[in-house]
């Protein structure tokens, strides 16, 4: 529905898109993801008609808007402020787009009730913002950009304002109305949690350039290059050469770590020789004080550098024999688990040969 | 690319700031100009500005002349006139500092619901009528005033003889501080208010005296403030003839005197315009270095 | 700690005093039932009553406030269009432009307004007045509108854009409304110099037309009566009205 066509966008020398494409299909939950700098809220202003770009084209349904000004694309922008006019009470906010289409008094008033009732907040009329809560102002500005039903919704970091806890509470009921409205959403976020639990897909960005989009999972399971295995999750990065292709697995030399063996990756070009990098979560290293070694695994011995007790799992970073650190966590599922080790035991960690992905540097 | 119709916008939207800037450059640029060379031509007959050019034989000629300005080299006065003027704006601009400081610091210092309150006490003379203030200082020094009767009489236990405060150098210029006062209070406050509390308490928590304190922290990081607000009291002093006219007498007039002067008693404009220029440059300068200044300030902080 | 903040204090209530002292003095004077401003001989409505009586006066009086009327309306006119296109754009001619005649020493625009009008052969008079008075209004005009916009919130304009509004509703129902203290804090500053201006007006009156500070000037070189005391007061009373309003309406306006 919405296609965004080798987009570039300069800053005084500085570039901040460069030539990014992207297709969003109507009805989906997509996201802009990346560090602060990469571009996304750029982008999101371009969408919006806020900016012009230096190059390429956005086109919604086939037709070219860059040159349709923002109050005539059929889409509308939350703000991370909210950005609800503070003269006007809640009823005139919600009811302003009504009025910039003329509708008539009597439709207005039933319609802002209506959105009203929609968002839970149906005594709040008649008060001005300034008198509401960050999560009921989210809520208006909400209210007051579906009022008239547009066909895809921006949303730059709205829910960065919230505490942690209304965060949790709002990110599910926009997942809800999502999925009631079915319109198409585009979020910006630099919170890769937050991205991973609300979208359909995700699109990583970095220095104004896509590095990948895939669904949430992929992108955790299968990262298609160092950034986004950085930046999604925590990930230990082991650099190394391929050694010997063996069709569905092949052969790796990790720096300091020694030959190991590893799944062939999927759709990509892999050559003897070609400097790579293996993808390993914390979460898929066994740790123990002694470790029967299965099959198809690797195994090592090290000790204990550092703990960080987190509550719901514990961190272990592992001092490998080369004095490569291993970052490995275990989840404290029971009681008692959560010092299993203390700094500078001795353990040994292993992972399966399917548990890493290589990703060609 | 941006699109033609963006870019149509955008040149629309600056013509918003068209009128403004046609009235200023008519009503203010293009007069100064006027001024410039205004200097440059004879004085009328009559007083005001002879004619620029006249036909002769059919041409074109032009009566311009450079002897205004040689006027000014000719004798020391105009030269003592300005060093004197200046010597009374820098002294009006550092007891502006003395006695702005302390309430701008109080104010800046004061809970937050107060300083408004406290910042408008200042503002409120600074806008009643420039001639009330001044008429107020002439009540004061009066010959016939209570204050001149004190000080004569404290004058006469040491059998000194008595002295007029009035048209004296001194009326003067306590009149120009008083006048002034209130352009130094603003800017200094508006820096002041901006310190964090948190390094006064750092520096003594690390052993630094109340002295110290204020000399080491507070005053260095206020001088941006310092020079903002001299800069606004110098330039007006140094073109100030109200002051110095009703309360200076023959020893304290000052530049502006003597233009106010060429424009209206000696109607000898053209010279008054050369005068005007000088001082025009003057307060460019003024303003030019300050600038300069306060961007250095900035980047060593 | 507590030493060094009533040294301030007192300094502080010091400079106030320095501050307010002289214009008591005027005030009080002007019911001084004596000619001289020497000593308290009585209370009396005496002075105010002379000054209503004095035609001269009363057409000063009249003079200033149409002239004030008239600058202030247009000078926040112009004013608010420069205040807002300095705040959009980094424009470098209009706010060295705006800002000039506030920077510079009145005498300069004075001469430089009376050559001006003089080339134009211009007669001097209401009209030559007011003209000078716009140039120098404009600038505090622009100022307190401009401080006024950077105080709005850009995404508010942004979001009423996003919603439909073309750039001249924007501008009508958010921008408006949002700026009208700014603006109005503007026209009562520009209203309070023009009435007060004296050393501008002094060059441009010519010789017929007369401002309620020209009319103090001439009485007070001539003949210091306690008249001027009294057309004082009233005066100061006009500005603290005036500039309470402007206090109220847009804190922020009389700082810059």
């Amino acid at each position: 529905m919405l296609e965004i066509r080798e987009v570039s966008r300069n800053f005084a020398g500085f570039n901040a898109l460069d030539r990014v494409s992207l297709q969003i299909e109507a009805g989906e939950f997509f996201t802009l993801l990346g560090p602060s700098g990469c571009g996304k809220t750029t982008l999101l202003r371009l969408i919006a008609g806020f900016d012009q770009p230096d190059g390429g084209d956005i086109l919604l349904d086939g037709k070219s808007i860059i040159a349709t000004p923002p109050e005539r694309r059929p889409l509308h922008t939350i703000f991370q402020n909210y950005a609800l006019f503070p003269h006007m009470t809640v009823a005139e906010n919600i009811a302003f787009p009504l009025r910039m289409v003329g509708c008539s008094e009597t439709e207005i008033k039933q319609r802002v009730a209506e959105a009203l009732q929609d968002v839970s907040l149906p005594d709040k009329g008649q008060q001005y913002p300034e008198s509401l809560s960050g999560g009921q102002k989210q809520r208006i500005a909400i209210a007051r950009a579906l009022i008239n039903r547009p066909r895809l919704l921006l949303l730059d970091e709205p829910l960065s304002a919230l505490d942690a806890q209304l965060r949790e509470q709002m990110q599910l009921e926009l997942i809800k109305l999502q999925k009631e409205i079915g319109i198409t959403f585009i979020y910006v976020t630099h919170d890769q949690g937050e991205a991973l639990a609300l979208s359909q897909r995700i699109a990583v960005m970095n220095s104004g350039r896509v590095a990948q989009v895939d669904e949430p999972s992929r992108l955790y399971e299968y990262p298609g290059n160092r950034f986004v295995a950085d930046f999604i999750g925590q990930c230990n990065l082991l650099s190394g050469e391929v050694m010997q292709l063996q069709g569905e697995r092949l052969l790796v030399n990790l720096q300091g770590l020694g030959e190991v063996q590893t799944i062939t990756p999927a759709n990509t070009s892999v050559d003897v020789g070609n400097q790579c990098t293996l993808t390993l979560r914390p979460e898929k290293i066994r740790i123990s004080s002694k470790l029967e070694q299965g099959e198809n695994e690797v195994h090592f011995k090290g000790a204990v550098h550092d703990m960080l007790y987190l509550g719901d799992v514990t961190v272990y970073k592992v001092e490998l024999a080369n004095g490569m650190l291993l970052e490995a966590l275990l989840a404290n599922s029971s009681a008692g688990r959560a010092r299993l080790f203390e700094v500078g035991d001795p353990v040994e960690v292993a992972w399966g040969f399917d548990a890493g992905h290589l990703v060609m540097d | 690319m941006h699109t033609s119709a963006w870019r149509k916008k955008l040149v629309s939207q600056k013509l918003l700031g068209l009128p403004p800037l046609a009235y200023l450059l008519i009503f203010f640029a293009v007069p100064t100009v006027i001024m410039l060379f205004a200097s440059f031509r004879y004085a009328g007959d009559y007083g005001g500005l002879a004619p620029w050019y006249y036909y002769e034989q059919g041409s074109l000629s032009f009566d311009l002349t450079l002897e205004n300005w040689q006027r000014l080299f000719e004798t020391d006065i105009y030269l003592q006139l300005f060093l004197k003027s200046i010597a009374y704006a820098v002294l009006a601009t550092l007891l502006c500092i003395l006695l702005a400081y302390p309430l701008a610091l109080m104010i800046a210092r004061s809970p937050r619901r107060y300083r408004d309150l406290l910042l408008l006490l200042v503002i409120l003379p600074f806008w009643s009528n420039f001639l009330v203030r001044i008429y107020a200082w002439m009540i004061i020094f009066s010959p016939s005033g209570a204050l001149t009767h004190m000080l004569n009489s404290l004058l006469a236990i040491f059998g000194i003889a008595p002295i007029s405060l009035m048209y004296s150098p001194t009326a003067v210029i306590v009149t120009l501080v008083y006048v002034h006062l209130p352009f130094m209070v603003l800017p200094l406050y508006a820096n002041l208010e901006k310190h964090d509390p948190a390094l006064l308490d750092a520096a003594q928590d690390l052993g630094a005296s109340r002295w110290r304190r204020f000399w080491r922290i507070t005053w260095p990081l206020s001088l941006p403030g310092v020079y903002a607000g001299s800069i606004l009291v110098f330039i007006p002093v140094l073109g100030m003839f109200a002051i110095p006219e009703l309360l200076g007498g023959t020893d304290g007039i000052m530049i502006a005197n003597v233009i106010k002067q060429q424009f209206v008693e000696s109607r000898d404009w053209p010279f008054g315009s050369v005068l005007s220029m000088v001082l025009t440059a003057a307060a460019v300068l003024v303003v030019l270095l300050g600038a300069k200044f306060g961007q250095q300030l900035g980047q060593s902080k | 700690m507590k030493r060094k903040n009533r040294l301030l204090k007192i300094s502080a209530l010091g400079v106030y005093s320095f501050l307010y002292l002289p214009l008591l003095i005027v005030v009080i004077y002007s019911f001084n039932d004596s000619k001289l401003n020497a000593e308290w001989v009585g209370f009396t409505w005496k002075w105010y009553d002379k000054l209503f009586n004095n035609r001269e006066m009363l057409t000063a009086a009249r003079n200033s406030l149409i002239i004030a009327s008239a600058s202030a309306l247009i000078a926040t006119l112009l004013g608010t269009l420069a205040g807002m296109t300095i705040h959009k754009y980094r424009l470098k001619l209009l706010p060295g432009l705006v800002i000039a005649p506030i920077a510079m020493p009145d005498i300069l625009m004075g001469v430089s307004l009376l050559l001006f009008f003089i080339m134009l052969n211009m007669s001097l008079g209401l009209l030559s007045i007011t003209l000078a008075h716009i140039t120098f209004c404009i600038g505090f005009v622009a100022l307190s509108v401009q401080a006024r916009m950077s105080n709005i919130d850009r995404s508010l304009t942004e979001a009423a854009r996003d919603l439909g509004a073309t750039p001249w509703q924007c501008f009508r129902k958010i921008t408006l409304p949002l700026l009208a203290p700014g603006i109005i804090a503007g026209a009562l500053m520009a209203f309070t110099l023009s009435i007060d201006d004296f050393v501008i007006t002094f060059f441009v009156a010519g010789v017929d037309s007369s401002t309620l500070p020209l009319q103090i000037y001439s009485m007070v070189k001539i003949a210091i009566t306690p008249e001027v005391n009294a057309i004082s007061t009233l005066l100061m009373l006009l500005t603290l009205i005036l500039i309470t309003l402007v206090a109220k309406l847009s804190p922020g306006a009389l700082r810059s």
